[in-house]
């Protein structure tokens, strides 16, 4: 097994926490994991990404020109990373924002509406815990046990309460993907 | 009479402290490091704390400062002891660190290190030879260079405009919250150097009670540098450096409370 | 298993500093790699192992509170980045010449000037030829890991120590600024004085006892004939260095007939290039430097006759190239070296290196 992805979206959508936490789930599953991100001032208020990678093996290049799978959070991500799909991979997108859907026909494209979703659950802070829930059902690479042990590594102590609302949000993302394009 | 006749203990008013080592000094007749090298040495060893001393020497005049008292030493970059004597003591609290420095080197290129080490209180003594001039490198202007004073920079005289004023780094340090001894002494008469002496044993027993930086400016001559003979230099500095800058204790955490409350 | 985390690169190098039984950190603000220091101040290990931290007023006390603490015999390091370490560049030259042991790292970005906060290895020359002024050279160790940044500090100070020798690890933003799985070493007890002199002689400036001469810690010897002899004992040193602490790592060597030269994050991006070339069909193999000084260059003398080519991959304009030519110029061979990267903070992707190797070699 070897997962190489990225997510990209807004600062402040928990992209890089969302990447956090499959790393250190991949860790419980005794998995090679890299966590690499974009830093500097287009952190405060631009673009976040993060491109982890989980595998097997030794992991090689942190750093890549094209991915198995794609989370993609803001229309700027979606414009950027669209084309950085390998041939056959995924992408998952929140409408949220998005006037130019994905287009590719040789990709799996799944919709998220993770931020509607986040609002209707009454704490729009779980949404990256949602489209992290759809991203395990797209490609259940990783126990949900081991992702429950990678959250409680990833939050400091004092949030472990949050650790069964976070639960909940991975498993309604399971449970609202939605398919456009399947290959 | 032969002179070991003479050289009897009984007879000996005066001794050399086994600290100066027998290096014969490259500073000129007349220099007032010698004298405040004197007294260093004598109070390392009387307060008996060669075993625990660690000296910061300077680019200047003093860069070999090490060749004379026998004691640790290490040669700092040009204005850098400050920092490089923080670094000694933040990691060996249990020594007894100084650093010795000349004006150019404390007032003009190292002012930020003397500025932050005495702002974070540095439990060290700075020995500040101020002679308003730079005298290893030939006599140019430096900071403290006081205002008409004739340099190889200034050859008519400091002109504010063009070179701005005087830096009075004692009374700037004075103002800062870390020090806890700041005084401004001379060493060109008997007295003089019993006041200076005086001064500099209370910096260390300072450093020793753990009480933060203590700064002992020391108004100096440079007769090379200046072009006068050591008598004329020492009339000068009294008529001319005096009055700029006057003698005395500025700050004794002791007796009064810190100038600033900062 | 020891201590499993997923950490960043510059957290790491903390944490290692501290287990490794650092006496010391002395530092300055810079991106990319302030989370060392923030990390230092928030584990707070002056109140667990006694290691000391301070924050300078500038890169220049840094280096110079270095300095003076690794006079003392103390196991001490610092860390900047390439403009950070451009201003500490004095003081390494006067910890050089006064032969002390102590651990500077560089966390590259991007230059020259205020450059980009993206990572470099723009600053490879630098560090490997001294920097400063005067002959000197560093001990410089480039992780291409997380677990690297670990592992090195460590072995940094071991390096430093047996020679008495500034060391560097020479990393960039990418690798700080990383998460990976990492094992952390076990605590090791800081040094006592007593220690330090059984294991490496009483050099130090620890206060003078009787029972020695004082200590001098000086760069200065202004009788030309001892400089020169003080220089010639540094370049016997360096020497020594050349012949025993040679580190590389290879990656499917054995059959190549292209090797990909790499250090740090480009040898990162490499691999993955190995893995797409050898896809192709094409021997291509990967060469590591670990030891930058001394560049590793009795492994290029090997490989050199029995190749097609090198291409070294820098995130640069092209400065280890320089090194691998003369190594294998030293070995008396002719073969090809070519060069590939990428400038300004941007690191080379995978694709674009095997393009670069095709280009360079396979299309005539």
């Amino acid at each position: 097994m070897n997962e190489e992805l990225i997510i990209a979206g807004f600062g402040g959508q928990g992209v890089l926490s969302m990447g956090k936490i499959l790393a250190y789930s991949g860790i419980m599953e005794d998995k090679e994991v890299t966590w690499f991100p974009s830093y500097g001032p287009e952190m405060r208020g631009g673009t976040a990404n993060v491109t982890v990678i989980v595998s097997d093996e030794r992991i090689s290049s942190p750093i890549l020109h094209e991915f198995d799978t794609a989370i993609i959070l803001n229309q700027q991500s979606l414009d950027k990373f669209e084309k950085a799909v390998k041939p056959g991979g995924t992408l998952l997108y929140d409408p949220n924002g998005i006037v130019n859907p994905p287009t590719r026909k040789d990709i799996n494209i799944y919709k998220v509406e993770g931020t509607k979703t986040a609002v209707e659950m009454g704490n729009p802070k779980v949404f990256n815990m949602i489209v992290f829930g759809s991203y395990l059902k797209v490609k259940p690479i990783l126990k949900i046990d081991n992702v429950e042990k990678g959250l409680e590594k990833s939050l400091p102590e004092r949030y472990h309460k949050l650790i069964p609302l976070n639960l909940e949000a991975i498993k309604k993302g399971q449970e609202i993907v939605d398919a456009v394009n399947v290959v | 009479m032969d002179v070991k006749e003479i050289i009897k203990p009984e007879n000996q008013v005066y001794g050399k402290t086994e600290l100066l080592t027998d290096n014969v000094m490259h500073y000129c007749p007349g220099c007032t490091h010698g004298v405040v090298h004197k007294l260093m040495a004598e109070l390392i060893d009387e307060m008996g704390l060669q075993e625990k001393a660690i000296g910061v020497a300077p680019v200047g005049c003093a860069v070999f400062a090490y060749n004379y008292i026998d004691i640790d030493w290490q040669e700092a970059a040009h204005g850098r002891a400050p920092a490089v004597a923080t670094g000694i003591v933040r990691i060996n609290p249990e020594k007894f660190v100084f650093t010795y420095q000349g004006d150019g080197d404390l007032a003009s290129i190292g002012a930020a290190e003397i500025i932050h080490a005495c702002n974070r209180g540095e439990n060290i003594l700075v020995v500040f030879i101020n002679n308003g001039i730079y005298g290893m490198t030939g006599g140019q202007m430096a900071p403290t260079t006081i205002e008409r004073m004739v340099t190889s920079t200034t050859p008519c005289g400091r002109d504010t405009e063009l070179n701005g004023y005087p830096l009075k780094m004692t009374d700037l340090v004075a103002q800062l919250p870390g020090t806890s001894y700041v005084t401004r002494q001379s060493a060109q008469s008997a007295p003089a150097v019993r006041k200076c002496k005086r001064a500099l044993k209370k910096g260390i027993k300072n450093v020793l009670d753990k009480k933060g930086t203590s700064f002992v400016e020391v108004v100096s001559t440079c007769n090379s540098g200046w072009k006068m003979t050591p008598v004329k230099a020492n009339e000068w500095m009294e008529e001319n450096m005096f009055p700029f800058y006057p003698l005395g204790d500025m700050k004794d955490s002791e007796k009064d409370k810190p100038v600033s409350n900062n | 298993m020891g201590d499993l985390r997923l950490m960043k690169g510059n957290e790491v190098l903390a944490e290692a500093a501290i287990r490794c039984g650092c006496d010391g950190y002395f530092g300055y603000p810079i991106t990319p790699q302030s989370e060392v220091m923030e990390m230092l101040m928030f584990r707070e290990p002056w109140n667990e192992t006694g290691m000391k931290v301070l924050q300078a007023e500038s890169e220049v006390a840094a280096i110079n509170m270095l300095y003076g603490a690794a006079a003392t015999g103390k196991k001490v390091l610092t860390s900047s980045s390439s403009p950070g370490i451009s201003l500490m560049a004095e003081g390494i030259s006067y910890i050089a010449g006064a032969e002390l042991p102590c651990l500077v790292i560089n966390v590259q970005r991007g230059g020259p000037g205020l450059g980009t906060i993206q990572p470099s290895q723009a600053d490879y020359s630098q560090a490997v030829k001294g920097g400063g002024h005067g002959d000197y050279k560093m001990i410089v160790l480039a992780p291409s890991s997380v677990q690297e940044m670990n592992d090195f500090v460590d072995l940094a100070f071991e390096l430093a120590f047996k020679y008495r020798n500034p060391a560097m690890i020479l990393t960039d933003g990418a690798i700080g600024q990383m998460m990976e799985k990492v094992e952390l070493s076990d605590y090791k007890k800081r040094w006592t004085d007593e220690e330090v002199i059984e294991k490496w002689g009483s050099w130090a400036t620890t206060g003078k006892p009787s029972s020695r001469e004082r200590n001098v810690i000086t760069s200065l010897e202004l009788d030309s004939e001892k400089m020169e002899a003080n220089n010639q004992r540094f370049q016997k040193k360096y020497r020594q260095m050349e012949a025993e602490e040679q580190r590389y790592e290879t990656f499917q060597i054995e059959d190549a007939e292209y090797v990909l030269v790499a250090f740090g994050t480009s040898a990162r991006v490499c691999q993955k290039s190995v893995e797409i070339a050898r896809e192709k069909g094409l021997k291509v193999g990967l060469l590591r430097p670990i030891s930058l000084f001394p560049f590793p260059k009795n492994i290029i003398g090997e490989l050199a006759p029995k190749v097609k080519g090198f291409l070294s991959v820098e995130m640069n304009a092209g400065q280890m190239v320089e090194d691998i030519k003369l190594a294998v110029h030293e070995a008396g061979c002719t073969r090809r070296v070519e060069f590939f990267g990428r400038m300004g903070g941007i690191i080379p992707t995978p694709g674009e290196v095997v393009d670069a190797l095709e280009q360079n070699f396979l299309k005539e």
